[in-house]
């Protein structure tokens, strides 16, 4: 039975889609601590696409690569709930301040340590940046093939893996050969539910980090149970230039950041009461904007 | 000097709407800059683009044609991209924020570690200096756009990488030729010079392009909703003013995102800007994302429970009361008084 080394990558990432009242603070910053870290929903759209391929495939590997701080461990976790075999954080203040290409340095740096790999799979974009960027980079920085807006892994054969695509305009199907990567829509299939066996299994799933915080000795049971033991790569972990990590590996700086300060234009206030309901239609037909 | 670059994205023959209003922002900067504009155009039977594409104000339209070079495909397009631009190195390179751009962008920004802002809303040229090195940088291009869930508006600047990459979206700036009977010259290139038969790896087994049916850009009137239209039923609703007033429906991110409307019906910054007659906006908060792609409306009424609600202030009329209510209202006294 042929089997596939997969690789899913995976970010943690402030839930902007609920940006509350209070995600700001006075100096127009951003107050992280308020927003909730979630899975990028369409990394998770990615990871169904992972696990499909190894239920028709079981012999597969499925781990998640997630690049952040200390807390994106919950990423992993999330991910062994569901299904993955396994995970690696890479995390490290070297990264900090990485633009998208700086982050796929690091990320196809640590690719690279990861054995033969045959597919990777990830979200189109993360809801943080929307940039759609580092699957795609991280394709070029592997010397890989890329295949973007991809809605359904349709076959994989040997040596092969034919997709749908889908575009702004119109759908694709494409035959492509492996080793690639696959970023996946947020139109596609959504995510399995985490399974209550796993999350039985793997909630007791710690980086060496988290360990030491909890002043816990996991260590019988890591003997045990290695498969408990969440990698914790830092930059010593993987080859890397320092003049391409962090700020200085990367091109883009952010010049300026304001906050958005509405200019109030001259509103007419009114409430759904008939007639001045009525008095605005007729005004808006008067001026031929309507009608 | 070296040029402002445009990527052109080629369908049937047609140069694509994006790309027509990149050429236009392009001669903007071109001038700006005194530099010329130039433009690449990659795919099959490519006879006719430079009518389309040298009334924008090329100076040098570069054309790879081959047959295998239609349909897009990444690898071909980025290494003729790719290696041009190690021969011309462009000042600045703008692509659509389109599919293709979005595939070809990054990897193109990753094999010539140059950076590339996404989705961007304006852009514009301007001086940078920085205090680290003591070092004045002139004319970088301002690479503008919203950011983090919308609340902030960022500046992202270039100032070592060459060129320096943005993408924008469709419909974000205007389109505008420059002369008709404007002298530019055509390059044919050899394509064989530039890729490899290898990079052609990728069989496209089918392809099923459309215009999309919905045309919330072209409409004069665009009823929109967000969150807080709340269900299907309500949305309805503007389905049935859209008709009644001649327009299209629109809807917010939140609205796409919870399967209120579909994909095609999205605006803002990651979905399409619209520059209607009226824009009316129906339980939609107005996060800056969304009024980047509305906010040139030329009359904005905006209906919302919370009297607070930010698209309020751009909004001429504000109808403080809910959705359900109030349209069936607009419906009934506009019947009453458009005869």
């Amino acid at each position: 039975m042929k089997a596939y080394n997969i690789i899913v990558l995976a970010k943690q990432v402030p839930d902007t889609r609920n940006v509350g009242k209070d995600a700001m603070k006075a100096d127009g910053t951003i107050n992280r601590a308020v927003l909730p870290a979630i899975f990028n929903p369409e990394d998770l759209n990615a990871l169904e696409q992972a696990l499909r391929i190894k239920d028709q495939f079981p012999e597969s590997k499925i781990n998640i690569l997630t690049m952040g701080p200390g807390r994106a461990a919950d990423i992993i976790r999330e991910g062994l709930y569901r299904g993955a075999d396994g995970g690696i954080l890479l995390t490290d203040r070297a990264f900090a301040g990485s633009d998208t290409l700086a982050t796929s340095y690091a990320i196809g740096q640590a690719l690279k340590k990861m054995g033969k790999i045959d597919m990777i799979i990830a979200g189109r974009q993360a809801i943080d940046g929307d940039t759609a960027q580092v699957g795609p980079q991280v394709a070029e920085k592997l010397g890989m093939l890329q295949i973007t807006y991809v809605e359904e892994v349709l076959e994989v054969t040997d040596k092969t893996v034919t997709v749908k695509r889908r575009l702004e305009n119109g759908v694709e199907t494409a035959k492509c050969p492996m080793p690639l990567v696959m970023t996946v829509n947020g139109s596609a299939p959504d995510c399995r539910a985490r399974n209550a066996k796993r999350i039985m299994k793997f909630k007791k799933a710690r980086t060496v980090t988290e360990l030491q915080k909890e002043n816990e000795d996991y260590t019988a049971l890591y003997n045990e149970h290695p498969d408990l033991m969440i990698q914790e790569w830092t930059v010593n972990d993987i080859e890397t230039d320092a003049s391409q990590l962090g700020l200085t590996g990367s091109p883009t700086k952010v010049k300026t950041v304001e906050n958005v300060v509405l200019q109030a234009k001259d509103s007419k206030v009114i409430s759904a009461a008939d007639d001045e309901i009525e008095a605005m239609m007729v005004e808006l037909i008067k001026s031929h904007t309507i009608g | 000097m070296s040029s402002v670059f445009v990527y052109c994205e080629i369908e049937d023959g047609q140069v694509a709407d994006v790309s027509q209003e990149l050429l236009t922002k392009g001669r903007t900067l071109a001038n700006e800059l005194k530099c010329k504009l130039e433009a690449i155009a990659i795919g099959s039977k490519l006879d006719k683009v430079g009518d389309q594409i040298i009334p924008y104000g090329v100076d040098t339209l570069y054309i790879a044609d081959d047959e295998r070079l239609f349909p897009y495909q990444t690898l071909p397009h980025t290494s003729i991209v790719v290696n041009l631009f190690k021969e011309q190195k462009p000042q600045i390179a703008l692509m659509g924020a389109s599919s293709i751009g979005r595939d070809l962008g990054p990897r193109v920004s990753s094999a010539l570690h140059s950076g590339l802002t996404a989705d961007c809303t304006s852009l514009v040229i301007g001086d940078h200096y920085d205090k680290k090195q003591d070092k004045n940088y002139e004319n970088l291009l301002y690479q503008i756009r919203p950011a983090f869930g919308g609340n902030i508006i960022a500046t992202i600047i270039n100032p070592d990488c060459r060129p320096q990459m943005a993408t924008v979206r469709e419909g974000v700036m205007k389109k505008e030729i420059l002369d008709p009977k404007y002298k530019g010259k055509v390059v044919k290139l050899d394509v064989a010079k530039y890729v490899n038969d290898e990079d052609f790896v990728v069989e496209i087994i089918e392809r099923h392009m459309e215009k999309s049916k919905v045309n919330v850009k072209g409409a004069p009137i665009v009823v929109a909703g967000g969150y807080g239209v709340g269900s299907k039923e309500n949305f309805k609703l503007l389905y049935d003013l859209a008709e009644v007033l001649g327009g299209e429906v629109g809807a917010s991110r939140a609205a796409v995102d919870s399967g209120l409307a579909g994909h095609e019906r999205q605006i803002g910054q990651t979905g399409i800007t619209v520059r209607p007659k009226l824009y009316i906006a129906c339980g939609i908060s107005g996060q800056i994302q969304h009024r980047a792609g509305m906010e040139e409306s030329a009359q904005i009424i905006a209906i919302n429970t919370d009297p607070e609600a930010p698209i309020n202030a751009i909004a001429d009329y504000v109808i403080t009361g809910d959705v359900a209510e109030v349209i069936p209202k607009m419906i009934k006294y506009y019947k009453k008084n458009s005869k």
